[in-house]
């Protein structure tokens, strides 16, 4: 036989394209071509492909000519994933493998022929299983991560002779996967922040309803430290939650050595000088998952927000308000979830002394200005909550001062109050106050009378939206109380988060 | 015993020529050169016209010799064979470009490889 064929996976995003792999052999001036846009590193799989199948006691057809297509060939294709089924198909073409049927292959060739792990390898499993296949070759290494769909048969191959001796029917000694840690992150607990009574309680807020956060605040009293600890406080994901935050970060190649199911709500924190394409997501060819995405169900922080960029601030509009990235090239559109909480970290101005009565500060207004205008209104405007920091006192900072409440105290209530919630809306497609649509908002679940007054006579000039915010907010003070519906504190305190004590200019 | 890359060419070219006549090619030039390209062997068989690259080695280990016939050296031998056509007289109707693999050692029986229609 001179033509075989071969399917393996490519990941766009977070989605895998089953990529059919076909190897003609014919006559001809000896040489190998690859056809169906690969990138360089399948340009380059010609020659670790070749060196791999000659390293490993088989036999290369030297005297053919070699043609390997890549279809859909109107998809870029990149990566060295595509190596053992450029290898398979060859040698099948060659008839020293049967025909493969039904088979997915992954893996990248080492020049020795040992097969090396790629990104994407969960991906891949889902890919193959919606499409139908039910086997899927693997690198041994990655087999578990391939085991979490548990519909397929997965054979974890070390080498290429491996993977040629199993289509052959022959037994592999393959060593038992790396057992599955489930191990949950650790995440440091709510107990080690002291003081700041006001910013542990907005955390409680924004754990139980879903709201965004923003704490703004001297150097050093603790607002990196709260935000790490809202992951702890929100619950697990769902299974199908936890099945979706896995594959995206095996997409994203960020899966560790023998990972499970990832249960624990991802924390992403980019650093301030983070480019827009790596926040977004990008990639000319093909879609690269940015850290939005790595934060799906999860915390995206900000820290030192005021000193990104103000347009990368600005391109987390779009995922903030609709929960999706949409990247759109020349040849393709992309669609990536990105739906995540967002807290910002942020010092007053450039010195950071800005809070109370400011007397310490050393920045004059304008810089003051500038620094903070980077956080532009519409970002801060879909902001529920924001708070000022303070320093705390020395006696709150004594560790003999009491012990304060620790991270799953804090949970428990957070539980709670987000059942209370799922109950009120049990019939509806949304479940935490943050997701409740404006107008829904106002219809179906009136606040009482004096509570709205107090928000119709507040003097902030509040917007339509804003107004919408504030009843959120007040929801869910009302859930984590136990209130039935917010009375006039509920809507009073989350007036207070709105306006952040009065430190945040814009709103 | 030890011998030159070009005593070794040399010494393949033969083989291979030899190798045609058997198979009743009539060999019309050998070493034609023309300014900087050359064409090894210019045969005849069955009014075909047949234009040989040959290459030699004295191994396998580096893959067969005519995978080292390049696209640019391709371009080559088809420049050559154009200005030998411009300047000899042959009666044929159609031509060929064929690339010969030789594996000589000393001592050993020489393989040839012949890969006929090259031109892609």
């Amino acid at each position: 036989m001179t033509l075989a064929r071969a399917c393996s996976v490519v990941i766009n995003g977070v989605e895998g394209l089953v990529v059919d792999i076909e190897a003609y052999l014919s006559q001809g001036l000896p040489g190998m071509a690859i056809v169906g846009l690969p990138d360089t590193a399948v340009g380059e799989a010609r020659d670790r492909v070749r060196a791999a199948v000659q390293n490993s006691e088989l036999s290369w057809p030297a005297e053919r000519r070699i043609t390997v297509g890549l279809s859909p060939a109107s998809v870029h294709k990149r990566g060295a994933s595509l190596d053992l089924g450029i290898a398979l198909s060859i040698l099948s073409a060659h008839s020293q493998v049967p025909e493969m049927t039904k088979t997915i292959v992954v893996g990248e060739l080492a020049l020795d022929g040992q097969v090396r792990p790629v990104r994407g390898v969960l991906v891949a499993a889902l890919c193959a299983y919606r499409r139908g296949y039910d086997t899927l070759i693997v690198p041994q290494s990655q087999v578990h991560e391939a085991q979490l769909v548990p519909e397929l048969k997965v054979v974890g191959v070390k080498t290429l002779s491996d993977a040629v001796a199993f289509l052959r029917g022959e037994e592999i000694d393959s060593d038992a996967p790396i057992s599955i840690e489930y191990s949950d992150e650790a995440i440091p607990d709510l107990r080690d922040v002291r003081g700041q009574t006001n910013a542990r309680h907005a955390l409680e807020v924004a754990a139980a309803g879903g709201h965004h956060l923003a704490f703004l605040g001297s150097p050093g009293v603790g607002k990196t430290m709260l935000a790490q600890r809202l992951p702890g406080l929100l619950p697990k994901l769902t299974d199908d939650q936890a099945v979706e935050v896995t594959a995206i970060y095996s997409a994203a190649g960020a899966l560790g050595a023998g990972q499970g199911l990832i249960r624990t709500p991802p924390f992403q924190a980019p650093h301030h000088t983070t480019t827009k394409a790596a926040l977004i997501g990008g990639g000319s060819n093909a879609v690269r998952v940015g850290m939005v995405t790595m934060a799906n169900h999860g915390v995206l922080c900000l820290d030192e927000a005021a000193e990104f960029e103000r347009s990368v601030l600005d391109a987390l509009r779009q995922p903030l308000e609709s929960g999706v990235v949409t990247i759109a090239r020349s040849g393709f559109q992309t669609i990536l979830p990105a739906r995540f909480q967002l807290v910002l970290a942020s010092n007053p101005c450039p010195c950071g002394k800005f809070i109370g009565t400011g007397a310490q500060c050393s920045c004059s207004s304008q810089v003051r200005r500038r620094y903070f205008s980077r956080l532009s209104g519409p970002l801060l405007d879909r902001i529920d909550l924001r708070v000022t920091l303070e320093r705390p006192s020395l006696a709150e900072l004594d560790p003999s001062s009491g012990e304060l409440e620790g991270t799953q105290t804090v949970a428990e209530r957070v539980t709670q109050a987000r059942e209370r919630a799922a109950r009120r809306y049990r019939d509806e497609p949304w479940n935490i106050n943050s997701q409740v649509p404006g107008p829904m908002l106002r219809r179906r679940y009136p606040v009482s009378d004096s509570a709205r007054d107090l928000l119709a006579n507040d003097s902030l000039e509040i917007s339509a939206r804003g107004a919408d915010r504030i009843l959120r907010v007040a929801w869910t003070i009302a859930d984590l109380r136990g209130h039935d519906i917010p009375n006039e504190t509920d809507v009073a305190v989350a007036l207070r988060y709105r306006d952040g004590n009065g430190s945040w200019q814009a709103s | 015993m030890h011998r030159t890359n070009s005593e070794l060419g040399r010494i393949g070219e033969d083989i291979a020529a030899a190798y045609l006549q058997d198979l009743d090619y009539e060999i019309l030039d050998r070493n034609w050169r023309f300014k900087r390209v050359e064409l090894d062997i210019v045969a005849r068989k069955d009014s075909t016209l047949v234009f040989c690259e040959v290459k030699t080695r004295r191994s396998n280990s580096h893959g067969i010799p005519s995978e080292a016939i390049t696209p640019a050296k391709l371009q080559n031998i088809r420049t050559a064979a154009l200005h030998w056509l411009t300047n000899n007289e042959s009666k044929h109707q159609g031509i060929r470009f064929d690339a010969l693999s030789v594996i000589y050692c000393d001592g050993f029986p020489a393989t040839i490889s012949h890969i006929m229609g090259i031109e892609l």
